[in-house]
């Protein structure tokens, strides 16, 4: 078993959260990890992407090789666009289509979703919208990380309890949250999965 | 004990040290190897063992501190990026030649493909220069293991180690298994009185008992264990890794069976013996080094009329970037994995100064003031500010090392350009800029120096910024004038009056500080946080 994924996002969004969810939950699971991250300039504004490695055997590179990454979990439309040449064919291509503007020469919304329904394998949705919905605006990556969780190939149960285990010191309540928006995000990508 | 721990190739290098008994870490922060003090200063083990932890002013202060604990007999490590080591070489050079006391680590993390860095220069040859042993770890487990094997090696054969990384290391987390810890040393000076004496009558020893070590230096990468050969049934192909290319090439036999003898290199110098040996089973060779052709260079030779060697040379490898496993599977001859092309509507998306940054202010008022003379007159330097050199600033006009943004503005006014502008951070000018400076006052050099105020190091995470608050007070000190040092706010409301003052000095012949102060937005919303959550836990209790 192994699954290798790209994390998307813009600098400041948070990608690092969804990754370390993941990997708490695939150390439970007792599966190796390895996971590269970006420090450094393009932690300002730039894009962003962490190379999140899992499998039941030693992990050779740090980095994924091009057209094998299984999974793209992008928090931002155009940035799920970027890493392309990464994944896999049948990969699956997991993003938020809320637009994260800082540039001023964004494409136009209805051509970048127009890109991504030409992936076969995509589940494209706004988890901020859905995450506000819920009351929880700040819960958007789990929501991505729920439509995400089908293709992990690891048990639900084990990224509850890792939710669980990173947000044990903020609280009950914030617990809640976050297991509702990944949730959430798990039903949308059980409905839109065909 | 047993139990792995998910670091970062940098932590790693950390808990290593905190593990192996460092009394003091040394550094200036720099991408991509700031991950390891910071992890020491946070640490607690490191806290309740006393262990120095904290920002030198820069490389070169950090590097001789590091060789004074050393001295005194403690074990010690200095971290630094690639370019940093540029900084710290007078002292790096030197302390080949006077060795070490108590166990010396070097660490330099470099930067190939420039992901964060004006250059990607490869440490090694530093390592090689200085005639010192090199480490060059393949993994995490690998780093934290070689920071224990590295102490020991410094100690017992009294010399300096260069541990060299790079970015995909430092940055990249996996499971480290930690080694029993060792006690600190006690304070003990070197035996020979002379030792750290560089006159040229004890320099000339010291050097030749350096070159006698190197003998003993090879010995120890033949035996470590570090370097590994492993035979292959086709000898078609002998394949030499070093670094983290190791990785890559593993990652494209998925049964992890290669069939090529490999000789995987982690430690210099570079064995002769393990070299001949697949050189002289194999019809050709392949180098994957992670950096510069180093071993390719010095296996080809300069005239090359030895067997076929492939790598970065001959194209067979890219000259330039860092390596990954495509590159490596398209060296080998097989085939590329590339899935679909990027699509053509994805734009480039650079970093960009923080929404609210004092940056913005400082550039929008500088553009303005300049706006009456032609361009091409801003000399910058490195940190956050060096993207003004992107739209919407278009601001500044060089970029080149820690500090010359005044002595290069020095130069072009000495030249004759005027108004010429310097615009620096405020670590960088207590890094670098000081001594321009006073090359400045000293010659009455007609320039305007804004040192950007954010009182922190900011594109490196927000670390102390060593003159916090006192930068108008070497300014004072190393003889500007009073009256040409302004301090302004860095903000709308502020800008009329500060175009005013900027407008002003442009025109003054001689030198003049422009101070421009704020804090930087990132730290002062972290400090906020931090603030709101102590007046919580007050209010709680």
């Amino acid at each position: 078993m192994k699954r290798d994924i790209i994390l998307a996002g813009v600098g400041g969004q948070g990608i690092l959260s969804i990754a370390t969810t993941i990997g708490t939950a695939a150390l439970h699971t007792g599966l190796h990890l390895k996971q590269a991250e970006v420090h450094g300039m393009s932690q300002r504004g730039g894009d962003v992407s962490s190379n999140l490695r899992i499998a039941d055997h030693e992990i050779a590179s740090d980095l994924i090789p091009y057209g094998k990454a299984d999974l793209i979990i992008s928090v931002e439309p155009m940035e799920s666009l970027r890493y392309l040449p990464l994944l896999a064919p049948g990969g699956w291509l997991i993003t938020s289509t809320k637009p994260f503007i800082n540039i001023p020469n964004y494409p136009e919304m209805d051509k970048l979703i127009m890109e991504i329904e030409h992936i076969h394998n995509h589940i494209a949705l706004d988890a901020d919208e859905i995450a506000r919905k819920l009351g929880s605006a700040r819960s958007a990556n789990m929501v991505i990380l729920g439509a995400a969780s089908p293709f992990l190939e690891i048990e639900y149960s084990e990224l509850q309890d890792a939710i669980r285990q990173i947000f044990e010191k903020k609280g009950e309540e914030i617990i809640a949250m976050n297991l509702n928006a990944l949730q959430a995000g798990r039903d949308f990508a059980e409905t839109h999965m065909n | 004990m047993n139990q792995k721990l998910m670091l970062l190739g940098d932590e790693a290098i950390a808990q290593a040290a905190i593990d192996a008994g460092i009394s003091g870490i040394y550094a200036y922060p720099g991408t991509p190897s700031t991950e390891i003090t910071e992890y020491v200063i946070q640490s607690a083990e490191a806290k309740s063992g006393k262990i120095r932890a904290g920002w030198s002013t820069n490389e070169k202060t950090a590097m001789e501190s590091a060789l004074g604990m050393s001295y005194a007999g403690k074990r010690v490590m200095v971290c630094m990026k690639h370019v940093g080591l540029n900084v710290a070489a007078d002292p790096f050079m030197n302390s080949a030649i006077t060795g070490a006391n108590g166990g010396l680590i070097v660490v330099s993390a470099d930067d190939p493909s420039m992901h964060s860095s004006q250059n990607e220069q490869d440490s090694r040859v530093y390592g090689q220069f200085a005639l010192l042993p090199i480490l060059e770890p393949t993994s995490q487990q690998d780093a934290y293991d070689m920071v224990h094997y590295g102490f020991d090696m410094s100690e017992k054969l009294g010399v300096p180690v260069l541990m060299r990384i790079t970015t995909r290391l430092a940055h990249s987390r996996a499971g480290v298994v930690r080694k029993p810890t060792r006690l600190q040393n006690e304070i003990h000076l070197p035996e020979d009185h002379r030792q750290f004496i560089l006159l040229p009558s004890n320099a000339r020893r010291q050097y030749k008992t350096l070159l006698q070590k190197q003998e003993v230096f090879e010995k120890y990468a033949l035996e470590s264990g570090f370097n590994v050969f492993s035979d292959g049934e086709n000898k078609e192909l002998g394949i030499i890794t070093t670094g983290i290319a190791y990785n890559y090439l593993l990652e494209n036999y998925p049964d992890r069976i290669i069939p090529f003898p490999v000789l995987k290199i982690a430690q210099y110098p570079v064995p002769h013996s393990m070299v001949a040996e697949i050189y002289n089973s194999c019809e050709k060779l392949l180098i994957l080094e992670e950096g510069y052709p180093i071993l390719e260079e010095s296996i080809k030779g300069f005239l090359n009329t030895g067997k076929t060697v492939r790598g970065r040379l001959d194209g067979t490898v890219p000259r330039d970037g860092e390596l990954n496993p495509n590159i490596v599977a398209l060296a080998l001859g097989m085939h590329d994995t590339r899935g679909i092309d990027i699509p053509s509507i994805v734009v480039g998306r650079p970093p960009s100064l923080c929404k609210g940054c004092p940056h913005i202010y400082s550039y929008n008022a500088l553009n303005e003031a300049l706006e009456v003379f032609s361009k091409g007159r801003v000399f910058s330097d490195i940190g956050c500010y060096t993207l003004g050199a992107l739209d919407p600033f278009d601001a500044i006009n060089t970029c080149v090392d820690m500090g010359a943004s005044i002595t290069m503005a020095k130069g072009a006014a000495d030249a004759g350009l005027h108004p010429a502008v310097a615009v620096i951070g405020d670590s960088t000018f207590t890094h670098s800029g000081i001594t321009g400076l006073i090359d400045c006052v000293k010659d009455k050099s007609q320039i305007m120096i804004m040192i950007l105020d954010n009182e922190t190091t900011a594109m490196t995470g927000g670390q102390d910024s060593s003159a916090f608050g006192r930068i108008e007070d070497i300014c004072l000190g190393v003889g500007v004038k009073k009256e040409h040092i302004f301090i302004l706010d860095p903000s709308p409301k502020s800008h009329k009056e500060n175009l005013a003052i900027l407008n002003q000095e442009l025109c003054y012949e001689g030198v003049s500080v422009i101070i421009p102060r704020r804090e930087c937005i990132q730290t002062s919303i972290r400090h906020h946080k931090e603030h709101q959550k102590s007046e919580a836990l007050l209010s709680e209790n």
